[in-house]
Order: C-alpha cells, then sequence, then structure tokens
C-alpha cells in the first residue's frame, strides 16, 4: 500500500512577516508556487466592490523592468503556466513551470509584489474587461445563483462578488488602485508556497533576496456583520430553476472538522452518494446536483446546488432539503467505509500534482497557523466513526438554511424546514 | 516508462504506458461510438447510452455499481464526443482488478425500462441545463451549418425530440453494433499491471463477440455562411466560428496546433491582446480539435453587445493580417515552450496521458510517448504553419451568433 509522505512542509517566517513554506516533491519535473496577497474583496470599501480585482488586474499589466507585454512574453518564454485570482481574503497568484525555472519565475512575480507599474492608460482596460466578466454572470443562472447565495450567507464585507459590481467597477480611480495596493500589499499576512523539486537552503535564499527587505505594514482593521439566514428567488427567463442552499459548519481548525466534512461526504462523495442517488437516480429530477464543505477563517460553510426545470424545481427543493434535515438521523457504517477510500485516493492524487500541493500549504498556513501533511490527514480520516460522526450531527444538525432560486418562478420552502430554521 | 500493447482473439485492443514510479493509474474502455456513428432518428443515442452503462449490468444493478466504484474509492466517469465515447476510473495500484472489472461491467449494460424511463428525464434535464448556459446552443448549430451534412455535424447531446423518442430496443440494437470488442480499445496509464490487466481482460471480456462494423469516413466539405441565434434576455453576444484545418492522420497538426496556440490561447496570443487585454472582450480563444476524416479550428468570442459589431470588424482584420503576413518566428518559439510545459505537467497525472493514450489509439492507431511528441512539436517550422494558414485560412468559416437580436442586426 501506497504511504503517504508526513515529513512536515518546511516553513521559514521572514523578519517582514513573510512566510515561506516549501513541500518537496523530489520524483517531480515540475516546480509549482502559490502566493496569497492578504488584499481580497473582503477589503474593497464598501461603494467600491471590485477594486481587488481591478488593482489584481492592474498588477499584472506590467511590473519592474517589465511592460504588460513583455510581462506576459518573458513568462511564456520561461515556460511558466500562471493564472490570477481574487477571493474574499486574498488576491493569489500561482505558477507551474520546469524546476529549473522557478528562480527566473519568482523572479518576475516579485516584481508584481513589490513595484507593479500599475499603469494608468490601461486602467480602461482593464476595468472594461472586468465589466464584461461582471455582466457574463449575469448570463449563466447557475453562476448567478451560486452568487446571490454568496452574497446573503457569509457575513458582511467577505460576502461580496469578487468580480465586484458594474457601477463600482465604472467608478473605480487609478488614485483608489494605487492606494488599494499600498494598503494591502505587505510581506505580513503574504504566504508563498511552493510544491515540487527544489533545494529548501536554496529557495529560502532566493526568496530572501527578493523579498526579505520589503517593508511591513499595519494590517487594516475589518468588522465583520454575520448574517442571518433568508430565502430569496431571482426572476430570470430560463430553461430551468437553479437552486442554491447554504448552512453553517465548522471552520478548518475545528476539531471535528473531518466529521464535518464527512457528513457533506455522505450528501455529496462519489456517485452513490445520497443526493445524487436520492435527486438524480431514484426521481430522474435533474442532471447536476453537489453539495461542499467550504471553509473559511473562523466559520465553515456547506454549499449546496441544483438545476431542473421549473416544473419539477419544487419537488427537487423538497428533496433536498428532506435529505439535509435526515442528516441528523445519522450515517452508517458502510457510507462511512466508502468515503475513506475515496478520501485515501483523493490524498494519493494530490501528491501527483504540484499546483495542488503549493495551494494546499497555502489554505492551511492561512486557517490553520501551520501545514497538514497529508498523512495526519490520512489517519484522521481513517480514525473517523460513525459514531464520532454521528455525534457532530447531533450537537450540529443541518439547519438556519439560506436558500436562492433563479428562475421564472419563487419556490415554496417546505414548513417544517422554516420551522427549523426558528430554532 | 514503457508502453505495451496485446489483442485479445475477439478483437479488443489493450495498450497500457507504464510508471513503476507513479503512485495511481488510469483505466478505460474506449469505445468506436459518438454521435457521428449515430442515424438522424437517434440523435444522442451514444450519450444517452453512456448514461445507460451506469444503470445496470447483468450481475449488478445500478446502485451496485456505484457503490461498487465508490467501495474502491474509484475518480471515475464518462463522457461522448463526436468520434468515442470514454468510460474511465483513476485508482490506487491495490484496485486495478477491480476497477477492470466494474468497467467491463458497464460495458454489457442490460437497460431496465424502469431505468430507461428515468434516465431519459435526466438527459433532457441535461439538455435544458446547456440551453441555460453561454452559448445557449450555439456551438451545436455551428456545428451542424459547418459539418453541412457531415456525420461530425450532429449534436452529441441529441434534441429533446429526438432524445424523447429513442426506444430500448433502439438502443440495444445500436449497443451491439458498436460496443463489439473489436470496436473498443481497454487503455490504462500509471502504475499498471500490465501482465495482470492482460489477464484481467481475458477473464471479463474474453467472451464478448466481436461483430463486423466499421465507421464510414467522408470528405469534409464545409458549408461557409452567417447565422443568428437569437437570445433575447441575453446580455452578451457570443460568437462562434468554425473553419477546417489537417486530420488527426495529418502530419501538419502538429503545426495546427501551435498556430491556435499563437492565434487563440488564453493569455500572450494575438486574440488576446487585440480583444481580453483591451477589455473589449471577456474572452476571445481559438481551439484546433481532430477528427479522422477532419480537422477543425473553433473560434470563440464573447462580449458585450454594444462592443459586438465593432469587434467582428476587429477580427476579420486581425485574421486578415494573419493571412497576410503569416506568424513570426518569435510568436512560433513562445508557442512551442507553452505546449511543452503543458504536456510535461499535465504528463505527471497518469489519469491524464490515459485519454490521449487511448483516443490516439482507438482513432488512429497511433502511439507517441510525450517525449517523440514533443520532438514532433519542436520539428515545426515557421514555414510550416505559415504554409497551414494558406491550406487552411480562417478567413473561410461559419459563423453563428447569439445574443439579442438588436446587436447582431
Amino acid at each position: 500500500m501506497i504511504s503517504l509522505p508526513d515529513r512536515g512542509t518546511f516553513v521559514h517566517r521572514y523578519p517582514n512577516g513573510l512566510v515561506l513554506l516549501g513541500e518537496p516533491m523530489p520524483w517531480a519535473e515540475s516546480a509549482a508556487f502559490t502566493i496569497a496577497v492578504p488584499a481580497g474583496s473582503g477589503w474593497d470599501p464598501a461603494d467600491r466592490s471590485g477594486l481587488a480585482s481591478v488593482t489584481c488586474e492592474m498588477c499584472l499589466r506590467g511590473a519592474g523592468e517589465r511592460d504588460n507585454r513583455r510581462f506576459i512574453s518573458d513568462l511564456e518564454s520561461l515556460g511558466v503556466e500562471w493564472s490570477e485570482s481574487v477571493s474574499a481574503f486574498h488576491i493569489r497568484f500561482s505558477g507551474a513551470c520546469a524546476a529549473d525555472v522557478l528562480p527566473q519565475a519568482l523572479e518576475v512575480f516579485a516584481d508584481v509584489l513589490r513595484r507593479p507599474r500599475l499603469p494608468k492608460d490601461e486602467l480602461e482596460n482593464a476595468r472594461q474587461g472586468l465589466l464584461q466578466d461582471i455582466l457574463s454572470v449575469e448570463d449563466d443562472p447557475a453562476d448567478l445563483a451560486r452568487r446571490e447565495l454568496r452574497r446573503r450567507f457569509f457575513p458582511i464585507p467577505f460576502n461580496r462578488p469578487n468580480e465586484g459590481e458594474a457601477d463600482h467597477v465604472r467608478a473605480v480611480t487609478w488614485a483608489e488602485v494605487r492606494e488599494h495596493y499600498e494598503r494591502h500589499f505587505r510581506p505580513n499576512g503574504t504566504i508563498l508556497g511552493v510544491a515540487g523539486k527544489f533545494d529548501w537552503e536554496r529557495l529560502r535564499g532566493h526568496v530572501g533576496d527578493l523579498l526579505a527587505d520589503w517593508p511591513s505594514r499595519e494590517p487594516p482593521a475589518v468588522v465583520e456583520t454575520p448574517r442571518s439566514a433568508v430565502v430569496a428567488h431571482v426572476d430570470y427567463p430560463s430553461q430551468q430553476t437553479h437552486i442554491a442552499v447554504a448552512y453553517p459548519s465548522v471552520p478548518y481548525d475545528h476539531p471535528q472538522y473531518f466529521e464535518a466534512v464527512g457528513t457533506v461526504g455522505v450528501l455529496s462523495g462519489g456517485m452513490s452518494a445520497r443526493l445524487l442517488t436520492e435527486i438524480r437516480d431514484k426521481r430522474g429530477l435533474c442532471y447536476s446536483v453537489h453539495a461542499s464543505h467550504r471553509v473559511r477563517p473562523n466559520m465553515g460553510a456547506v454549499l449546496c446546488y441544483s438545476g431542473t426545470t421549473a416544473e419539477r424545481a419544487q419537488e427537487t427543493l423538497n428533496v433536498l432539503l428532506r435529505e439535509l434535515m435526515r442528516l441528523k438521523e445519522g450515517v452508517l457504517e458502510e457510507e462511512l467505509d466508502r468515503l475513506k477510500s475515496q478520501y485515501r485516493t483523493g490524498l494519493v492524487m494530490h501528491q501527483e500534482s504540484s499546483a495542488a500541493r503549493s495551494a494546499a500549504v497555502v489554505t492551511d498556513w492561512h486557517l490553520l497557523g501551520r501545514t497538514r501533511p497529508l498523512a495526519e490527514i490520512d489517519q484522521r480520516v481513517r480514525e473517523l466513526t460513525t459514531t464520532a460522526l454521528n455525534r457532530f450531527l447531533q450537537e450540529n444538525p443541518p439547519q438556519s438554511f439560506t436558500i436562492v432560486t433563479v428562475g421564472p418562478q419563487p419556490l415554496e420552502v417546505p414548513r417544517d424546514v422554516l420551522e427549523a430554521h426558528a430554532t | 516508462m514503457t508502453c505495451l500493447k496485446h489483442t485479445l482473439p475477439n478483437g479488443l485492443q489493450l495498450i497500457a504506458e507504464c510508471y513503476s514510479d507513479a503512485y495511481t493509474l488510469g483505466i478505460g474502455f474506449f469505445v468506436r461510438a459518438g454521435s457521428r456513428d449515430e442515424p438522424a432518428e437517434l440523435a444522442g443515442v451514444s450519450h444517452f447510452l453512456e448514461h445507460m452503462a451506469f444503470k445496470g449490468t447483468p450481475t449488478m444493478t445500478a446502485e451496485e455499481v456505484n457503490l461498487a466504484f465508490d467501495r474502491i474509492g474509484a475518480a471515475y466517469n464518462a463522457f461522448t464526443g463526436e468520434d468515442a465515447t470514454v468510460y474511465f476510473a483513476a485508482v490506487l495500484p491495490e484496485f486495478q482488478e477491480a476497477a477492470c472489472r466494474l468497467l467491463a461491467e458497464l460495458m454489457r449494460p442490460v437497460f431496465p425500462p424502469d431505468e430507461f424511463d428515468r434516465e431519459k428525464q435526466v438527459i433532457l434535464e441535461e439538455i435544458r441545463m446547456y440551453l441555460d448556459e453561454p452559448p445557449f446552443g450555439a456551438d451545436d448549430l455551428c456545428r451542424a451549418k459547418f459539418f453541412a451534412g457531415h456525420p461530425l455535424g450532429r449534436s452529441v447531446l441529441g434534441s429533446t425530440a429526438s432524445v424523447e423518442a429513442i426506444g430500448v430496443e433502439q438502443m440495444r440494437a445500436y449497443h451491439r453494433r458498436r460496443y463489439a470488442p473489436n470496436n473498443m480499445v481497454l487503455a490504462a496509464a500509471g502504475r499498471v499491471d500490465f501482465d495482470a490487466l492482460v489477464r484481467q481482460a481475458e477473464a471479463f471480456c474474453g467472451g464478448w463477440e466481436s461483430w463486423d462494423e466499421d465507421r464510414m469516413l467522408h470528405p469534409l466539405e464545409p458549408a461557409y455562411g452567417f447565422h443568428l441565434s437569437p437570445k433575447p434576455s441575453a446580455s452578451h453576444e457570443y460568437l462562434i466560428q468554425m473553419s477546417e484545418g489537417p486530420s488527426g492522420y495529418s502530419k501538419e497538426r502538429f503545426a495546427a496546433q501551435l498556430l491556435a496556440a499563437v492565434v487563440g490561447d488564453d493569455s500572450g496570443s494575438r486574440l488576446f491582446w487585440e480583444f481580453v487585454d483591451s477589455g473589449l472582450a471577456d474572452s476571445a480563444s481559438l481551439a484546433f480539435s481532430e477528427h479522422e476524416d477532419a480537422g477543425v479550428f473553433t473560434l470563440t468570442l464573447s462580449c458585450a453587445e454594444e462592443l459586438f459589431s465593432d469587434n467582428l470588424e476587429r477580427l476579420r482584420k486581425l485574421i486578415r493580417g494573419l493571412e497576410t503576413d503569416g506568424i513570426t518566428e518569435e510568436e512560433l518559439q513562445r508557442a512551442k515552450r507553452k505546449i511543452f510545459t503543458r504536456t510535461v505537467l499535465a504528463g505527471e497525472r497518469p489519469r491524464n496521458r490515459l485519454f490521449s493514450l487511448g483516443l490516439e489509439w482507438l482513432l488512429f492507431q497511433s502511439y507517441q510517448s510525450v517525449q517523440e511528441k514533443l520532438r514532433l512539436v519542436e520539428a515545426v517550422t515557421l514555414e510550416d504553419v505559415n504554409r497551414l494558414i494558406q491550406r487552411y485560412p480562417l478567413s473561410c468559416h461559419a459563423t453563428v451568433a447569439a445574443g439579442s437580436w438588436e446587436a447582431i442586426q
């Protein structure tokens, strides 16, 4: 049987607060990196939703010696596959390349972090591109349902659409982009994760040369306002009604985190899981239905989605909610055994991707302040019992559902679910 | 890494790339049955059949099939295209035999009538789901217009009407013809025990009877033109443009891949700089796909409706410039580097290798290792690509624009 690595990830914290994580995968030919900068959409001013996304876009339009075109052509010449993303907490830059060009790739992105040109004359292009992204969500009712669910479920200000609001993005000025960059791009709070083939001592030295003298800044304060459960409908002339449901769960650092993830696996892990079986296989109500466990600092959530013809949507919602509420009646030994097998395959497969590992160690550090070796996860999953899962479900039954539907008609939420809200 | 092959007496071909240091393996059946093989009255039957494969076998119910795959922790699924239907699983090495046995079960479905009726509803939901998503069916429409009666122009999903009309017995007959062992390949990649795989295939598939069924290949005679697909509620306009390229048998296919990267990769390409970097479109790309008797370049662009007509003009100019001046050596070298990186990174995961291994063997009886492929890409010259641009002009195309009427007018 294949054993999973139990060595810890290399960790180095530079005096300015920057954290470097290194997960060696000596059998790989590649190296991948993930840089998470604490400048995500949660820090957008209330009337500038989308500022983080505009800033991210502007940071990639040339940095240091490179203008926009040279930035891209240099990365392509090095053979770096790269991408950027904005989440509630971070702007992330990720890349993967042949192991021997990792140092040069990191030099390019060190410039992005410290010396972005933020070219004034390209703000309009960046803005137009983002406005089109925002509008394109309106054309996809499934995306729209997910966006409107996040908006109503997650605490303010971490509930905003990462791409922003069209009116706000139209109003963003260059000075605001500059200010967002200056306030939020800082080494303290930034995490750089590397996975794949590398020499740790050389990596640590190289990253130190690039980023150790980046001055730290005081982190900005943020006040979170939690939300209460709501039911909402968005009228939309679609073929299907798109149903999105969320309920609270436990965070990543919670002692029962693996139990929580296990309960979601019972709902949606594999094709024999309950949601697919009950909604799709037994009733033929939909093509797509799934649930996933999501984590953020200090909170966890379960998000569910299904899309189905308007006439069958009410039944789909009813069965979906009934399955969520039925969870507290307990999970079966057989269900847990299947989950454990799936989890193990997933963990082993994770090892085959340097990109996946570099992202995972960064998320670990952000949410736990340490990394979780795959062997530790493997052991925690093996040790799960139905008794522990069922105790978790007794203590944390799915309830307080936030429900968003997008489609031609609103749906009714069954009375027993509404009553469960009240508890 | 070694590549091993074997053929069973009934014609089932086995091919595997074995890496002793891999952690997992991918295994799958690749069946020469796709929308191109369907008679018009059975449009969508290949894809519907792919769903029905999971709905009961001679020895297992639908539920038992899913439970068995989940018990071994398999990451498994299936997909249908124009040329093939593929069933695959990625598993830990200790589950090679179980995965092979279960996948072989799927190849012999029994089509229980109640499951058939229920699954038909699921397929109809899938069709509606795609009609809600951009480009709202415009891709199928463009394919039909471009291929103009060629079998590759058929929709994989079929239509609501065609799927509703399919009966169990028609599906059974289609299955008998297309799912014969001499019409499929069992492929595996990663930590594969090949000797065991041969024994497993003999045990699970050795009793299947072969069937004399071939695929008719046709020369492509594409039809060009501009077509509208109204979607009044859309805020964006979606453009799909198809033009001819070399077939999968052609040596020019590597030049075609490089051309697609130079013109339409998602960063640093000509379409990227013209439309995406400038904020004129939220996406613009060019992809190349190859079949046995044809190759296709598919250009897609989506943008806000008020920018659409200007963008069409810009696109025309961009293509004209490409056809007048060709691409540059520098563009070619960057595209090569991109393809190298992607190929090497993808090659690190066995299941990624599985698909090209199985499909290329099934459709073209051709095998190339990652290293050989990279050598063939490296050997492409600037003259090769610029000659290809002249032979297969992107300015000759079938185009569908989906969106609200006004902007398109």
